[in-house]
């Protein structure tokens, strides 16, 4: 049995497709979504946990590319820079999860990294670039 | 009553001014009255932190040996204008580096720029000058490398031709395809709406008609201490105003100077913004001597009062037609949600209010301590509604 966190990048004309579900039909794989959106590209995304057999999960990843789905393992990181982090709110339009918002009695940008999905979308868009992609 | 900046002044030189914040006179006004404070209050901070695109540094390199008449300069790569005798430079904020693959790729990251080596000097960091020149009799060097650093350039100003504008878009995306514009990431169909003022702290929301702010205002700038020189470039006060003589349009700006040497990096920081290009962001504060009642009502807007124009960026903003959408107000916008054509948008700020409110209480602290005295505009800046033109 192996459990893998993965984030799903889904292109646009495939958002509607129950691809996932398939993992569970064709694949004998369980999974539990943690999270799941529509991205400011118009892409899917999904944060999935993974459990199954290895072989089945790496049959099932194959089937995922086939469809044009990017797979990313979760296991890397997105954290704040807090010294250069200026509390812009540049970020706040593309975060597809609640991790980053904003404070309305201090006006500060809070950054959750439990509700991160580490999709990078705000690592390009912070002007300062305090959000950064940890290995 | 009136009071003058010369005995505001003692007071502060006493260290008995009291000085409050354009946020706190609010509740002040309310509890007080206007006539009460007006009497008890000298001055008024306020503040802003936001990207400045109008920002740059002159700086002069001190003389090589042999003497170089400069023709060309970069500093980390990245250009900077020369046609100033034989060692004055000046790097502007939105220069790009040579080689930066710009929007080729696009969305394009603009990683460094003019910004981030003005923010490089001011945090102490060494820049890599290269210089070019023909060659002369008296200037005889045609090339010239080296490190520099802020402490060892004879002169380095901060010198921003347009800064602190008077209220600003808040802007919105009618196109169904995501833009990248230099108010941040807009989505698709009205998906999201960025502003860009710290309204009621902001410097020229609380003196919407220039009453005290002029030539020669002594200034917080970046961390450290400047002065407004001149309106800034594109300086309109020929706008619509709300009720309290607040523009609602973009309207006035200052062009301010300042050692960069007594500047931070806090206060003076290197953007990126995607698909755009750099720049960098600015604090400014700018102190109000409240001289009357008048100065008190100005100073005590409050973000209910001050409204903006909602602007599409997809295509009204870059063909220039001029179309507003509607108008609405910083207490809405702070609101997190406004209303656009019938469709409920969130809203992002682009200018930092926890970073201009920390301006407003420093700029506070250095008043009270005694350490910052107020000036008397050598002229006030134009203004055609306080002229009545
Ligand atoms: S965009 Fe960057 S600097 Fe601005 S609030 Fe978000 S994390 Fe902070
Ligand atoms: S990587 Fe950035 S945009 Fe993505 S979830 Fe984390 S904080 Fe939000």
């Amino acid at each position: 049995m192996v459990r893998h966190k993965i984030v799903l990048h889904f292109p646009h004309e495939q958002v509607d497709k129950p691809i996932v579900s398939k993992l569970v039909r064709d694949y004998g794989l369980d999974f539990n979504i943690l999270k799941a959106s529509i991205t400011p590209r118009e892409e899917g995304l999904l944060v999935l946990e993974v459990t199954g057999e290895e072989e089945d999960y790496l049959r099932g990843m194959e089937y995922l590319r086939s469809c044009g789905v990017s797979i990313q393992p979760l296991s890397q990181d997105v954290r704040r820079n807090e010294d250069r982090c200026t509390h812009c709110g540049a970020c706040l339009a593309v975060c597809p999860t609640d991790a980053l918002s904003l404070d309305r009695e201090s006006w500060e940008v809070r950054f959750s990294e439990e509700e991160c999905v580490a999709c990078e979308l705000c690592v390009r868009v912070c002007p300062p670039r305090a959000m950064e992609i940890h290995y | 009553m009136a009071k003058t900046i010369e005995e505001i002044n003692e007071r502060i030189r006493r260290g008995e001014a009291v000085v409050v914040t354009a946020e706190e006179i609010i509740d002040l006004v309310e509890v007080k009255g206007v006539e009460e404070v007006a009497r008890t209050v000298d001055v008024v901070t306020t503040g802003t932190f936001g990207p400045m695109c109008s920002s740059g540094a002159f700086i002069n390199l001190g003389h090589a040996q042999p003497r170089i008449k400069i023709q060309r300069a970069w500093l980390n790569e990245v250009p900077a204008y020369c046609g100033i005798a034989a060692v004055d430079i000046y790097i502007g904020a939105t220069e790009m580096a040579e080689h930066d693959p710009l929007n080729e790729v696009f969305p394009g990251e603009f990683r460094y720029g003019g910004g981030h080596v003005i923010e490089d000097l001011v945090a102490r960091r060494k820049v890599r000058l290269r210089a070019e020149a023909y060659g002369t009799d008296c200037y005889p060097n045609r090339h010239w490398e080296k490190e520099i650093t802020l402490d060892d350039v004879k002169e380095a100003w901060l010198f921003n031709p347009r800064n602190a504008y008077q209220n600003y878009n808040v802007a919105v995306n009618l196109s169904d395809r995501v833009i990248y514009t230099y108010m941040g990431v807009l989505r698709p169909n009205l998906g999201n709406a960025n502003y860009c003022s710290a309204g009621q702290l902001s410097p020229l929301l609380n003196d919407p008609l220039f009453r005290t702010i002029g030539i020669g205002t002594r200034i917080f700038l970046g961390g450290g201490v400047g002065y407004v020189v001149w309106p800034g470039t594109q300086h309109n006060t020929d706008v619509p105003r709300g009720a309290n003589g607040t523009p609602t349009r973009p309207a006035g700006t200052i062009a301010v100077i300042g050692d960069l040497r007594g500047m931070n990096p806090r206060y003076l920081t290197a953007y990126s913004m995607l698909g755009y290009g750099a720049t960098l962001a600015v604090g400014i504060g700018i102190p109000i001597p409240v001289l009357d009642e008048e100065t008190v009502r100005y100073a005590a807007v409050r973000d209910d009062d001050l409204v903006a124009p909602v602007v599409d960026y997809s295509v009204d903003y870059p063909q220039g037609t001029g179309r507003v959408l509607g108008e609405v107000t910083y207490a809405q916008l702070k609101s997190g949600r406004i209303v656009v054509e019938g469709k409920e948008v969130p809203t992002a700020p682009l200018s930092s209010y926890s970073r201009a409110r920390e301006i407003a209480q420093t700029l506070k602290t250095w008043i009270r301590q005694g350490e910052f005295l107020l000036t008397e505009p050598v002229e006030l800046l134009p203004c055609a509604t306080r002229e009545g033109r």
